[in-house]
């Protein structure tokens, strides 16, 4: 096995409050110093609720955003300059709202041909050719090409979104949120066709959700993030079958299922990330917390061979 | 282009202005091979003629210059003038504009503080400051009046470029490889050729009158050269003894303001997209009916919606987006309506009150009946004396639902007077007490609290405070919990599940996920295209779906736990509304469909527990 994507004490800061010239008003963690390792032709899933971070991880990973430290490794070479063009044809994006994604003024075409002119220097007939073969890859019928965006439907445009995002030929996709704008009877055909392309292109996904069921469905690993850090890694079927952290166990009990009866009725919210608190982030809602937790952070460890938590106080099995 | 027209020229003013302008430009196009007078010769026995003199139709001035000849050529270069300023002025500040929006940050920051400065003088002071520097002329008038409008057009574009480069499609550009000029000239551009279009044509009108000012003053034109503003400037000393040479420019300074600026407001009213779809009216206070016959009673209950339809009317086409719902809610009762986007699940929702926008919406068939009255077609009074006291909504969305700029607590204080009599004091306790009830932590400081300060399912629970807080009987839930995460949703789910068993309220709940129904919900109706598929108990339909549809959709739900598999999924798509085949809606998608299914009308069939399928699951 080889190594798609490491990254090591990635982290960001965002400033709040900006001026024109000193210091900024004040500085909010974002992201906590991250490090993941994402095995070739894995799917790793990453789970957290809004506000966790998980965009902003997803951005940093693709050189949208520059990451305030840490390093950025896809298959041994260091990415660090936050230049979107080189890791264009290593690593690509694929948007949460398919339709924002695609620009309204633009044919399909148009919007296929960027990534192919820019990257790969197509021109042509080969340009054409290269534009039908990806059209076939996400089953869409070639005559959608001449069309605006606000023609299709929402998991038309996924569709052509996901055959962007192929068209830079990356060996890494970054699927965020890719199905939670559809309907389920649609989710479903978008998530086996990512399933199958993965298979046939011999892809890496790293897969951000916050429906549980899906990222279950689709991921070989999962990272769940709670304020901005990892809290729990591990192989899927363990997470959330036994998940050791408390945040984890949280979110697999609040996940809607037929038959269960109505809890996690407790209640609490995200601390304030302008005021973070000196312990663990999840100790305000946690039943387990103990001073320990409210006076130290807990750093990510191996509770059980392959799987890891922040946590010191972990749920023993 | 078609639709831009017609859209224009359906505002009247707008088609008028396009007229008159029209009519101006043409003219002055044509001015030079028109059979006038040379606009500089002279001719001092002459001077002063009145209109429809021989030879002079609109008379002569103080020079005895023919003034119809002048006037036309003053005309020219008027427009000309104005057309080229604005211009100028639309294309630097657009430059501004984007180059501050899409960058942002220091660079924002400092063009726009420049900018702001610019803007600080008042204009026509910026003006003779910039032509005293440059000397007097025309151009430079021209330039004087361009960088004095420069920054209202690089402040508007500057605000749109911002929201556009925060835009998806730009983050795509960039892992496209595409670079930043790349990106400016082929995606933002084309993004913003409309605000500059509709900026332009608002200003000109502007520009023209400010061209003609700094004519008039001696600054623009130099003489011979007639513009009008200068043709004013000459005949300020005849005011009062040869008053046409004042009226004949000025009219025309009148109508050529006037037309630009009312083609200038039909230009923006026709290419702003949130005027165009006839946004302009506003939608009216209850939807409108259009009903033929009132369906008899079919029985008892608290809430009947009885073969309500819904359409809405959009140009030619009509949209069936309920046809023929019949629904029924007993007190204490929580009924799910599922069904996905489009299949007119908030439709019959907001049919209840009378909440659909009209235009487009109109409800043309069926009834609505609260304890045995019918709601559709009642006066308005009535249905906003139940509106918020007997059903009350509660929707997706908090923040755009509670209004940014008041105190939660105002709001609900407003929500419980609107209906009762009550001192303000009163209404305060009470609304404390509101939010104590929907479990919201310290309520007596949180009251003050402004709706941005409230994270997503605190501001949920507000709603839920605001639709409790005239003690309804009925809830109309519309996907109260899809915006928020699983954590806060099962929060919210258990509150909403204790309200109802502790004020005996009855709940219709709308949603898309088969979880939330299976644990909340005793009833559930399936929805699509518009119809009711099947209904009966919750129980039934989870564990032995009837219709095909439910079947499937059931399917294609991911269950936590299920570990890492292959989806099911329906292949196609939901049907349009404004195009649904004959038969069953869902028969092109159906692995089970025959061709009786695509014939005919097609029932509801059973009692207690509905499908409306020929070949139901289970059957023989």
């Amino acid at each position: 096995m080889t190594l798609a994507l490491k990254t090591t004490e990635l982290a960001k800061t965002f400033d709040i409050g900006k001026r024109l010239i000193g210091p900024p008003r004040a500085q909010v963690r974002a992201v906590h110093p991250v490090s993941l390792d994402v095995q070739q032709g894995e799917t790793l899933g990453i789970v957290g609720e809004s506000g966790c971070g998980k965009s902003t991880l997803a951005r940093m990973l693709v050189g949208l955003l520059p990451p305030t430290s840490g390093r950025i490794e896809i298959e041994g070479r260091a990415l660090d300059r936050a230049d979107p063009a080189a890791f264009g044809r290593l690593i690509q994006y694929v948007f949460q709202d398919p339709v924002s994604s695609l620009n309204p003024r633009k044919t399909i075409r148009q919007i296929m041909e960027a990534p192919l002119r820019q990257l790969h220097g197509l021109r042509g007939p080969a340009l054409d050719a290269r534009i039908a073969e990806l059209f076939d890859a996400v089953n869409l019928r070639p005559e959608f090409l001449s069309r605006y965006p606000h023609e299709f439907s929402g998991g038309q445009a996924q569709r052509i979104g996901i055959a962007r995002a192929l068209a830079a030929s990356p060996r890494i996709l970054i699927l965020d949120e890719p199905v939670s704008a559809l309907d389920v009877s649609v989710q479903a055909q978008v998530l086996n066709l990512l399933a199958d392309l993965k298979q046939r292109m011999n892809l890496t996904y790293l897969f951000i959700s916050h429906d549980l069921a899906v990222v279950e469905a689709v991921s070989d690993r999962i990272a769940v993030l709670y304020f901005g850090a990892v809290v729990e890694t591990g192989p899927a079927q363990k997470v959330f079958a036994a998940p050791r952290h408390p945040y984890t166990k949280l979110l697999a009990d609040s996940a809607p299922v037929v038959g269960r009866p109505l809890g996690g009725a407790q209640s609490g919210e995200l601390p304030d990330p302008l005021n973070p608190p000196a312990g663990c982030a999840f100790a305000g809602r946690c039943p387990r917390a103990s001073d320990l937790c409210r006076r130290e952070i807990p750093v990510l460890g191996a509770v059980e061979g392959d799987q890891f938590a922040a946590c010191h106080h972990p749920i023993p099995h | 282009m078609r639709l831009f027209l017609r859209l224009l020229f359906r505002n009247r003013l707008a088609g008028f202005g396009a007229v008159v302008l029209g009519i101006i430009v043409v003219l002055a196009l044509l001015t030079p091979v028109l059979p006038l007078h040379p606009p500089n010769a002279t001719n001092t026995a002459n001077r002063f003629l009145r209109p429809f003199a021989d030879g002079h139709l609109l008379g002569t001035d103080h020079l005895g210059r023919d003034l119809l000849s002048r006037l036309m050529w003053g005309t020219r270069l008027s427009l000309a003038v104005g057309f080229a300023a604005a211009l100028v002025a639309g294309l630097a500040g657009a430059a501004i504009g984007v180059m501050a929006g899409y960058f942002g940050g220091r660079t924002d920051n400092v063009t726009m503080r420049g900018v702001d400065m610019l803007m600080a003088f008042p204009y026509i002071l910026l003006a003779l400051a910039i032509v005293a520097v440059l000397g007097p002329g025309l151009l430079n008038a021209l330039i004087a009046v361009a960088v004095v409008n420069i920054p209202f057009f690089a402040r508007n574009i500057r605000g749109v470029s911002v929201g556009i480069a925060h835009r998806e499609f730009i983050d795509a550009a960039r892992l496209a490889g595409m670079g930043h000029t790349r990106i400016i000239l082929t995606e933002v551009v084309p993004n913003i050729v409309p605000v500059v279009v509709i900026a332009m044509s608002t200003t000109i009108g502007w520009m023209i009158l400010e061209t003609a000012g700094l004519s008039f003053l001696g600054l623009g034109s130099q003489p011979p050269q007639a513009d009008l503003g200068s043709m004013l400037g000459e005949a300020r000393s005849a005011l009062i003894t040869a008053p046409h040479t004042s009226i004949v420019p000025g009219v025309m300074i009148l109508l050529i303001v006037m037309s630009v600026n009312l083609l200038g407001d039909g230009i923006r009213d026709a290419l702003d997209p949130r005027l165009r779809s006839g946004a302009l009216a506003r939608p009216m206070a209850a939807t409108r009916v259009e009903r033929v016959r009132v369906p008899a009673p079919s029985g008892e209950g608290l809430l009947r919606i009885e073969a309500l339809e819904t359409q809405f009317h959009i140009g030619p086409r009509t949209y069936r987006a309920v046809n023929k719902v019949s629904l029924d809610l007993k007190p204490g009762e929580c009924l799910g309506l599922i069904g996905e986007s489009g299949s007119g699940k908030s439709v019959t929702a907001l049919s209840v009150m009378g909440l659909v926008a009209s235009p487009p919406g109109v409800i043309t068939g069926g009834a609505v009946r609260l304890e045995g009255q019918d709601l559709i077609g009642a006066p308005y009074e009535v249905l906003r004396t139940l509106r918020g006291r007997k059903v009350a909504y509660i929707f997706q969305d908090p923040l755009s639902t509670l209004h940014p700029l008041y105190r939660i607590g105002d709001q609900l204080i407003e929500a419980i007077r609107v209906h009762e009599p009550v001192s303000h004091s009163a209404a305060h306790a009470r609304a404390v007490k509101l939010l104590e009830d929907v479990r919201i932590p310290n309520a007596p400081a949180r009251i003050r609290a402004f709706p941005h300060e409230l994270s997503g399912g605190m501001r949920q629970r507000v709603g839920i405070a605001m639709a409790l807080a005239n003690d309804p009987d009925i809830i109309i839930a519309d996907e109260p919990t899809t915006a928020l995460d699983v954590t806060v949703q099962a929060q919210i789910l258990a509150l909403l599940d204790d309200l109802r068993r502790s004020r005996g309220l009855a709940i219709l709940f709308i949603t898309h996920d088969f979880g939330v129904v299976g644990q909340l919900c005793d009833r559930v109706a399936v929805m699509y295209g518009g119809r009711i598929v099947e209904t009966g108990p919750t129980a039934d339909i989870l564990s032995a779906p009837a219709h095909p549809y439910t079947r499937r959709l059931i399917a294609c739900v991911p269950e936590l736990g299920g570990g890492r598999r292959i989806l099911a999924a329906i292949p196609g798509l939901p049907p349009a509304v404004d195009d649904l085949p004959q038969g069953c809606a869902f028969a092109p998608r159906c692995d089970k469909a025959q061709d009786a299914c695509r014939m005919g009308e097609i029932d509801l069939q059973g009692t207690a527990r509905q499908v409306r399928c020929l070949f139901p699951e289970g059957a023989p």
